[in-house]
This record gives C-alpha cells, structure tokens and sequence, in this order.
C-alpha cells in the first residue's frame, strides 16, 4: 500500500480545482469568490507541505514520484511565487475583464502539472506533469481572446511547445530504447557510457527542457508570448514554469546522467553562453517593456544554467539560489508594470515610463532597486544571485564562462539603465492613480524590501539551499 | 567588545538617507532636510575625527577591528583600518558635509533625492576604505555606482545622460574581472580575508592575472591613461557637488586599491609590472597635462589635470620606496581637497554667469577681489607651489621616483612644469586681463556661504603645505611596514628561483 501522507498537498489541490469548479457552474458571477479561495487553497497546500518534515525522503509508487529536500523546497517556492502572482494581479483582470472562472483554476491545474513534474523520478511520470502544465498555459496565453496578440502568443505558444514537446518525447523513448528503463534510478544503474542514442536521448531532452525555460537557441516563442499574453499571465510564465522546469533539469541531469557528464556539460555550457549574451544583446533595441523582460529572463536562465553547467552540488545550490531570488526580482518587476494604470488602461512600453519618478518617488524607487538587481549591482540581491553562480564556476576553473558571463552583465546593463534614465532623468507625463489594492501593495513591499536588504543578513537562504544534496 | 566606531561611521549617513527618503517635507526644497543632512555629515566628521584621536599611529596592526558572521562559513563582514585607511575616511567625512553645503546654490530641483544620494555615497566610500574583506570592499566598491549615476544623470549638465551611462558602464565593465579575480583568490586561498590573506601570501604563479584582473578595475577608476576618457565627460556634466565627490574621493578609491590590494596582495606581480605602470602614468603626466592646456572648458581643463594627478599617484606607489607611497597618500588627500575647491570655484562663477567656457571670462579680479585670492590659493595648490600642500606630495613622489629611476623622475618633472603652465594660464585667463563682457561687470563677489567653504578648503591645504607631518605620522608605521612585507616577499621569491 503506498503511503499516500506524503501527496496529501498535491490531492488536495486537486480537489480544491474540482471543488471550485462545480462552484463556478452552479453560483453565477462567482468569479471573484473563486479568484479569492484560489488564493486560500494555495495557502491550504503550503501549510500541508510544511506539516511534513522537510528532510523526508521517499519514493512512492514503485520508484517513480520522490519526495525530498529538492523538491519540498522547490515546491514552497511554486507555491508562494503562486500565491504573490494572484495576489499582485486580481485588479489587473477585473480591469481588462479576462476575471473568468476559469482563470484561477486554470493556474490551479498548471500548478499541480508543476508539482508533478518537480517530484517526477520517471520520464512517464515527468511528460505528464509537464503537459498538464503546457496544455493550462496555453489556453492561459490566449485567455484575453478578443486581444488578437493574445490568440496569437497562445497560438504560438501552442504549436512550438507541442514541438518540443514531441522532441522530448522522442528523447524519452530513446532513453528508454537504450537503457531499458523509464525510472530515473533505473537508467543511472543500467547506464552505458558509449551507447550513441542515449547521448541523442539526452540532447532531445535537454533540447525540450530549454524550450520550456527559453534558452537561447529555442527560445523564439519568449518575446512574442511574454508581449501577447495578458500581463497578469506574463508574470506567470516568467516565474513559474521556470522554476518547475529548472527542478526537472537539475534532477534529469544529475540524476540518471550525472555519469556521462562529459556528454551533457558543454551543450549545457553552449545554451548558457549563449543565452546570457543572446539575452543581453536583444533586449537593447525593445520598447515594450514586457518583450524586454522577455529578453532579460533568458539572458537570466543563461546564468542560472551556468550553475548547472559546473556538475557540483555548489552549482546546483547556486542555481536553485538564482532562481530563487530571480522570483522575487521579477515579482517586483510586474507588480510595477500592474501599477501603471491610468483610466482603465495599462501601459507596458519603456517610453510610458517617462520622468515617473517626479509623480511617483516611491513606485519609481522600487524600479530603480528591482532594476539595477536584475544588472546584478551591489548590494543589491540580484548581485548575490550571480555572486554565488560565479563562485560555483569559477570552483570549477571555467573562467571563460565566468567572464563571458560577466561581461555580458555589463551588456545588460545598458538596458537596465537605459529604462532608469527614463524613470529618472527624462521629462514627465501624466500621472498614473494610485489607487491600488492591497495584494499588490504587499507583493510589492515584500518583495522590494528583500531585494533591498537581503545584503543585511543573507545567510538564512543559503543554509536552506545548502542542504539541497543529490550527488 | 568596544564600540564599533567604523560601523557607526559606515551607517550613520546611511541612516540619516533613510530617514530623510521617508521625511514627508511637502516642498522638497524645505530647508530643514539640509539641515538635518548637513548635522549627520558633520557628526560623521567629529566622528571620523575622534577616530584618529583614539587611532595609535605606532601600530602598524589593523586597529578598530570588528568582525561579524555574514555569509556562514563564506565570508565575514570585517573592517578595520590602518594609518592608510584613517586618513582617507577622514577626508571622505571631510568633504562630504562641503558638498551639502554647496547644495544651496547649485541644485534647484529635487534637493531631497540629492541629500540622499550624496548620504549614501558617503557611506559606501566610507565602507571602502575599511572593509578588510575582498568581497564586502566589493560590495562598497561597486555600490557606489548606484548614487552616483543618478547624481550625474539627474542633477547634470546637457549631456548628462551620455556621461552617465559612460561612467557606470567604463566602470562596472572594468570591475567584473576583478569579481572574477576574488572569487579565484577564494578559491586559491579559502579565504577573503585580508589580513590573512596578508599573512599567507598567494602563490606566485597565480599573482600576474590576479593582478592584471584587480588592476583592470583600479585603472579605469584611477582614472589612467588610456581608460581616463569617462573622467572629462563625467566631471563636466556632474553637477557641482558631483564633481567634488568625483574628484575628491572616488578617484581615491582606487589609488588606495592599488596600496591595499595590488601592492599588498600581489607583491611579485606589482614588481613584475612596474614597467608597466610607469608608461602609463608618464603618458598620463606628460599627455593629459597637454591636453589639459588645450582645453576651452574649465571643468573639463580641471578633470584633465586630475588626470595627470593621479598619475602622479601611481607612479609614487609603485616606486615602493617610503617617500613614493607616503608621497602619494599625501598626494590624493591634497588633492582631493585641492580638486574638490577647484571644482567649487568653477562652480560659484558658473552659477553667476552659466558658462563654464574660459573665453567667456576675463578680468574677474576687479569685480569679485575674494574670489581672486582663495583661487590662487587652490590655483598654486594645484601647481604644486611650496607652501601648499600640493608640493610635499608631489616632492615626496619624485624622491622616490628619483630612487628607482632618474629617467622616469625626470619626465615627471617635466609634469610639474605643465601643470604649472595650463593652471597659471587658466588664472591668468579667468581673472586678469580686461572685462570683456558687460555682464561680468554686475557679477557679486562670493556670499557668507562661499566664503565659508572656499575658506574650510584654503585652511588645510596651506596648513599641510607647512606643517605636513600629521599627516606623514599617521602614515610613516604602517608604509614602513607595507614596504618591508613586499620586500621579504620579492625576496623570498628572488631565493626560490
């Protein structure tokens, strides 16, 4: 009999979008009591996944769902990245009328594919999480339907994750061919270091995997979904999908191949560098401000896929560490892109920005702060986030990743500083209303004030991430 | 445990930022946020001044220690400082209440962001010059990029946003390799600690490209030849008090780097590239000084020479003899009060007449007599005259210079002669001659409050000029002891081959 204690998070999630669902057909105009206990069963999961020990480490349903330290903390992480998202973004829905039913239990269900996928020990197991996933996302893309870029980034989107999708399935089954197992445990024991069509496995599979964090070179359908999407849905894509997918890359990696480094590390180290540079170079030229955090979250994977490039447990740590503290910059980020509103109307392009600080010195502060973190600018956290990824490279001698790495945060730099010079030194525009509600007002504190102080006391988030141990 | 002085020193402004970001004062012009800016400076200058009361200039140790678990089992916040550091964070602490003075007149808009960019600044170069640990020296280092940006890009001149941007990317663009060369010295030692550092060494064949790394960093902040090309840009489009930060202190930085880090650090490596460093630094003496007789702006003339100062600096560090480096500490404290009251009197006559080019001035002697004097007084100090405290420095440096080479003194002193000739000519130029224009002839003199500044500035730099051993004292142990560590390392290594 499998021990069912150890899911009871991911079952009650489960349940929550069963219930809500019949709630939303049989009560009209329930959206907003739907949005609201959305947010409340994702509290209910956080507390269920804490109730249990942290350092459990099981493995239910013959081998194939693991629950361990990864992936309880991963989990925690989804989740509250889930609850900031809905809190900073109800307003944003009601005003551009997409607060549908459907909304709240659509991020519901792609937050169970997440979890799925963050506790898979099984390619099986993992292709399901991920398409419960990619199949809510796609029709969150193209949720704003009467918004003709939002049905075209929902298609988009649609057709070239099916592609990758398909890849990583054919990866799957090579996988599979080669060393006759699906189970992760499995294929680490029956692995042959020689064997050709594992290595073309392993490429398919990466190759799916970089799709599903943008990185450069499959990383095309990034700018147009993060433009088209509702921007409520945009900060969605930019936080967790990500963390899901790194969780899926590191286990996938470190796990079943940790053997064939050699095979795996410099395709890892290619869509690293070229990520970080292709990412900084790109977003010079963007207006809009969500293509150009498009941009950014690539040139940002590219960093945190740098980590786990090295093939240590400390770039593994420093990777988890990125991501973790890339959530809350990009949190920050969004929430101020939902603050400029103006009669009903939002506004996403950099020349929106136009001499906010003189209206808004608090608003623009934030921006100033999440921006020049996001460049990695002491003593700011974004600084710390590559501080550890470089020391994590540089452990390992790969200095030229550490200083192309480097200098292309010197490229982004420019952009960054480029929408601050907006912010700050150009003339100014109309006021934006400054009536928000709370939600928002606290993701945006919350999250502000970490990337502000973190440098005060930052060893409580490394001795967590510390113990993250897979090798 | 003691009462951590370098930290209250450290975060005192930085409190007084905070408070003043979050102060509702409807008008931001309200006077009594100066005011309230203008007290914590100042009591970060008593501060810094009972720290070298209480400082033991016999003791070559690192004194004021404080050490605190940052990152566990990483990295530890340390500070603590020496008779090199003291007198920096003096000078940081001095300068810091003048630019807040100066406010008055020269910033119209948005006074309260001003007052906490300048506070912020000030903490973080304070944090500069006695972190003790390679990586929080970093995190001051490279944060001081932040206020200063805004500084020039906010409160500038018309090509503000150009000289902004070209200042913070010139400068973190130079800084990243020296991230990378920390984190390797991390890696090589398992330490960022300097005084362990200090007493382990780091193995030689890794010092060359930690030193070429760290050296990326400090030339572009020196600023030398050839990376000096933000310095002009950014003096001129600073406003008043950013200039004075600028010059003053952030030049400083990385002259102290070089003396802590570089020298300190990478002994063989600094003895390997003395060739190196003396090319540039000549061709930054000899070369800026050329240019900066060439120049029609003044500011820009000023940045030029600061320039060629510098190089002077670099030169004296490097000779490792006492008199070079004891000349060359003297050398950016006097200028750092030199420049930072050239930039002011730019700036009195730019707020009379919004032009900062020479051709537009011409016989200021007969309508603003004060102003004349206290600008010989920092024209002369500039040159170098004997009785300023710009002569010991520069006297101190080509002794040591003489001592290593005759040929490289030689060329500096050729320098000295320059920089008299583009600063004399630049006096001669603004304040004599005939009144060309009608409006010079309505221009007042200084005000109450431009005299107090100017005045606070003419003090020290006649005072040292004559009386230079304070400063020489507090110095002289801990130099002493720099040079014979470097020597029992070129040593020890000369044996080993």
């Amino acid at each position: 009999m499998v021990n069912l204690n150890f899911i009871y998070s991911e079952i009650f999630l489960c349940l929550a979008i069963m219930i809500l669902l019949i709630i939303g057909v049989f009560k009209k105009n329930s959206s907003y009591l739907i949005y609201n206990l959305s947010i409340l069963s994702l509290f209910g999961c956080l507390a269920l996944i804490l109730s249990f020990p942290i350092n459990a480490n099981v493995e239910l349903f013959n081998n194939s769902y693991k629950i361990d330290y990864l992936s309880t903390y991963m989990k925690i992480l989804l989740i509250l990245s889930g609850i900031f998202v809905l809190l900073s973004s109800s307003k944003y829905i009601q005003i551009i009328k997409i607060n549908k039913i459907e909304y709240p239990i659509l991020i519901l269900s792609s937050v169970v594919g997440m979890m799925v996928m963050i506790s898979s020990n099984d390619l099986i197991l993992f292709y399901i999480g991920l398409e419960l996933q990619s199949l809510s996302l796609y029709v969150l893309a193209s949720f704003n339907r009467d918004n003709i870029l939002s049905s075209e980034s929902g298609l988009k989107y649609f057709v070239l994750s099916a592609l990758s999708s398909g890849l990583l399935l054919y990866g799957c089954s090579l996988i599979y061919g080669f060393s006759g197992s699906t189970n992760f445990n499995l294929i680490s024991e029956n692995i042959n270091q020689d064997s050709y069509g594992l290595t073309f496995g392993i490429v398919f599979i990466i190759t799916g995997l970089a799709f599903k964090i943008s990185a450069v070179p499959f990383h095309m359908w990034a700018p147009d979904v993060y433009e088209g999407s509702p921007t409520s849905v945009t900060i969605f894509f930019a936080i967790l999908p990500k963390i899901a997918a790194l969780t899926v890359f590191i286990r996938i990696l470190y796990v079943p191949f940790l053997n064939i480094i050699d095979q795996w590390q410099i395709i890892i180290v290619f869509l690293s560098i070229a990520s970080m540079l292709f990412g900084a170079i790109a977003a010079i030229g963007q207006k809009n401000l969500k293509r150009l955090i498009a941009y950014s979250s690539i040139g940002h994977m590219g960093y945190a896929l740098a980590g786990l490039s090295t093939g240590t447990n400390l770039g593994i740590q420093s990777s988890i560490t990125y991501i973790s503290i890339y959530l809350f910059m990009n949190l920050a980020f969004f929430c101020c892109l939902f603050m400029l509103r103006r009669d009903e109307k939002y506004f996403e392009n950099i020349e929106d920005l136009s001499g906010l600080s003189k209206n808004h010195p608090i608003l623009s502060f934030s921006l100033l702060i999440v921006l020049f973190s996001l460049a990695g600018i002491p003593p700011l956290v974004g600084f710390f986030a590559k501080f550890y990824i470089f020391t994590a490279v540089v452990e390992q001698s790969m200095y030229a990743l550490a200083i192309i790495g480097l200098l292309s945060t010197v490229i982004a730099a420019f952009y960054y500083l480029r929408i601050i010079k907006v912010i700050y030194f150009d003339p100014e525009k109309e006021k934006y209303e400054k009536n928000h509600n709370i939600g928002l007002k606290v993701s945006l504190a919350f999250s502000t004030i970490f990337i502000l102080f973190y440098f005060i006391y930052p060893s409580p988030l490394i001795e967590i991430i510390e113990k993250i141990n897979i090798i | 445990m003691d009462f951590p002085i370098l930290s209250s020193l450290i975060l005192l402004p930085l409190l007084g930022a905070i408070f003043i970001f979050f102060s509702k004062s409807k008008s931001n012009t309200h006077p009594t946020i100066k005011y309230l800016a203008l007290f914590v400076s100042f009591a970060n200058f008593i501060l810094s001044l009972y720290l070298w009361y209480l400082f033991d200039p016999s003791n070559a140790d690192f004194q004021f220690l404080e050490e605190q678990s940052w990152i566990k089992g990483f990295i530890n916040y340390k500070v603590g400082i020496d008779g090199i550091s003291i007198l920096f964070i003096i000078l940081t602490a001095f300068i810091a209440p003048l630019c807040i003075v100066s406010v008055n007149s020269t910033v119209k808009y948005r006074l309260k962001d001003f007052l906490v960019a300048i506070l912020v600044m000030e903490s973080l170069m304070i944090g500069v010059f006695c972190s003790l640990d390679l990586v929080i020296f970093y995190l001051f280092f490279e944060g001081g990029l932040i206020p200063m940006f805004l500084i020039i890009g906010i409160w500038g001149g018309e090509r503000r946003v150009y000289s902004a941007f070209k200042f913070f990317l010139y400068t973190l663009l130079g800084s990243v390799l020296m991230l990378v060369a920390i984190i390797s010295i991390y890696w090589i030692t398992g330490s960022t600690d300097i005084t362990y550092l200090y007493n382990l060494g780091i193995d030689e064949k890794y010092q060359y490209l930690l030193w070429l790394a760290f050296f990326s960093s400090f030339a572009v902040k020196t600023p030398m030849w050839p990376v000096h090309t933000w310095l002009p840009d950014a003096h001129v489009e600073a406003p008043t008090a950013g200039s004075v930060l600028l010059a003053a202190i952030l030049l400083k930085m990385a002259g102290y780097g070089f003396i802590r880090f570089s020298v300190g650090l990478f002994p063989v490596a600094s003895e390997y590239f003395i060739p190196l460093i003396y090319i540039l630094s000549l061709i930054a003496i000899i070369y800026t000084s050329l240019v900066a007789l060439m120049q029609e702006d003044m500011k820009k003339l000023i940045a030029y020479s600061s320039v060629a100062h510098m190089g002077f600096v670099t030169l004296g560090i490097f000779t490792f003899t006492q008199q070079g480096l004891e000349g060359s500490i003297f050398q950016m404290i006097s200028h750092g009060l030199v420049s930072a009251a050239l930039f002011l009197s730019v700036g009195v006559i730019y707020e009379r007449m919004h032009t900062r080019l020479i051709s537009n001035y011409g016989g200021l002697v007969s309508v603003m007599p004060k102003y004349a004097i206290v600008l010989m007084v920092f024209t002369l100090g500039a040159v170098g005259l004997p009785g300023t405290s710009g002569f010991i420095g520069e006297f101190l440096i080509l002794i040591g210079a003489f001592k290593k080479s005759f040929l490289v003194a030689a060329i500096a002193s050729i320098g000295v002669i320059l920089s008299a000739a583009y600063m004399l000519w630049l006096y001669k130029r603004v304040v004599f001659g005939e009144i060309k224009k009608d409006e010079i002839k309505k221009i007042p003199d200084l005000n109450r409050a431009e005299i107090f500044i100017l005045s606070v500035l003419v003090l020290p730099i006649i005072f040292f000029g004559f009386y230079p051993e304070p400063l020489l004292n507090t110095t002289e142990i801990s130099i002493e002891n720099l040079i014979e560590m470097y020597n029992t390392n070129i040593n020890s290594n000369l044996v080993e081959k």
